[in-house]
């Protein structure tokens, strides 16, 4: 007997491939995510080691760092977010098109981290929504594509819009297919 | 270095007992022309710091420190001048390195450098009301609003002050040496909620 089989058969679909286009969508979104790099502190470091040979983001579709916003889909704010670079930070993000997606790498963008003072903004989810919080002080490259796997697993599943909360607030934004 | 011709050349310098290098108090009024003098006379090319010191107890409360290195005679010379009404002369025009270090002193402790070619801030920015690192000023912060006017609105976010519960600097009540820096826990935490 055959195994049951749930490949494609260009047999069975005349190489027709049937899917919703929201899959398709977010399939190649999550495969193509361009991030920004918003390196603010060491964390960056660990950031351009992921982007290195060793650990190599590209094996996820993500090795191409936009340092424009307009062409980047996912903000990785990896460092020490002070009061007066929130307001850079922000314009970044508000520059760049959507879809967008924010990572907070490390324990400083998440939380402020040990900078617990007058200048230090205490999380960068005050200024921006979140979708990835990434531990570690700095975090070990794994770590980083473990949230950006994290965040490819969000992007697939997400709906016909995007909904992301922020202070309260649902923000939507429709996904034109 | 010559510590005899400087002192004689000027009176009111005075030296002071110091453990690393000679160290010297100088008048407000000639902090200027000793820092030339010792460039020009004495060697002393490279300013290696420049820094703003708070005595709170003291009269006048703030001062500036400088550190001097002769790059031939590989020594170190360190001036001491207090402020006047809260004011120093400039010594970014004999050593350029001053620029930013004034900016800082001006910034931290609100020190003024008069004759300063620059005199903005440098870390905190240019409509801050505070200077942080006064003594009175707490190190969770003060709340503020955010610097740009259309992000706060936005976000709803201002300068607030920052938790220190579980801070690196947060004594717990025990014996601390007075010189280690420490911050007693001014704001909210997990169980305190903010006022």
């Amino acid at each position: 007997m055959v195994k049951s089989d749930f490949s494609y058969n260009s047999k069975i679909e005349g190489e027709v491939i049937v899917t919703r286009a929201d899959a398709v969508v977010n399939w190649v979104r999550s495969h193509s995510v361009w991030p920004m790099p918003m390196g603010l502190a060491c964390c960056a470091i660990e950031l351009m080691a992921a982007g290195g040979s060793r650990f190599d983001i590209s094996r996820f579709g993500m090795e191409v760092m936009r340092f424009s916003p307009r062409q980047a889909d996912c903000m990785i704010v990896s460092g020490t977010v002070t009061y007066k670079m929130a307001e850079v930070v922000r314009r970044i993000y508000d520059q760049m098109a959507e879809p967008k997606w924010v990572v907070a790498m490390g324990a400083c963008a998440s939380t402020g981290g040990m900078y617990r003072s007058y200048a230090t903004l205490q999380g960068v989810d005050n200024i921006v929504p979140v979708d990835i919080y990434i531990s570690g002080c700095p975090p070990r490259p794994e770590a980083l594509l473990d949230g950006m796997m994290l965040l490819q697993e969000k992007i697939r599943n997400e709906g016909g819009s995007l909904k992301r909360t922020f202070r309260g607030r649902t923000v939507e934004t429709k996904i034109v297919s | 270095m010559d510590a005899a011709a400087l002192t004689q050349k000027f009176s009111r310098t005075q030296s002071l007992k110091s453990i690393d290098m000679p160290t010297f108090t100088v008048a407000n009024d000639e902090l200027a022309e000793v820092v030339r003098y010792l460039r020009d006379n004495q060697g002393f090319d490279l300013l290696a710091d420049l820094c703003g010191v708070d005595w709170p107890n003291r009269s006048p409360r703030f001062g500036v420190v400088l550190h001097l290195l002769s790059t031939t005679n590989k020594e170190y010379v360190r001036l001491h001048a207090a402020c006047d009404n809260d004011a120093v002369p400039s010594v970014t025009s004999i050593h350029p390195g001053a620029n930013w270090h004034e900016r800082e002193a001006y910034d931290m402790f609100g020190i003024t450098f008069t004759g300063h070619p620059d005199p903005r801030r440098i870390l905190m920015w240019e409509s801050y009301p505070y200077h942080p690192l006064r003594k009175e000023f707490p190190l969770a912060g003060i709340e503020v609003p955010l610097p740009a006017a259309d992000v706060a609105e936005v976000t709803g976010q201002k300068v607030e002050a920052a938790p220190m519960m579980g801070g690196p600097f947060v004594s717990h009540g025990g014996h601390m040496s007075g010189a280690e820096p420490q911050a007693l826990d001014q704001s909210w935490n997990e169980e305190k909620p903010k006022a």
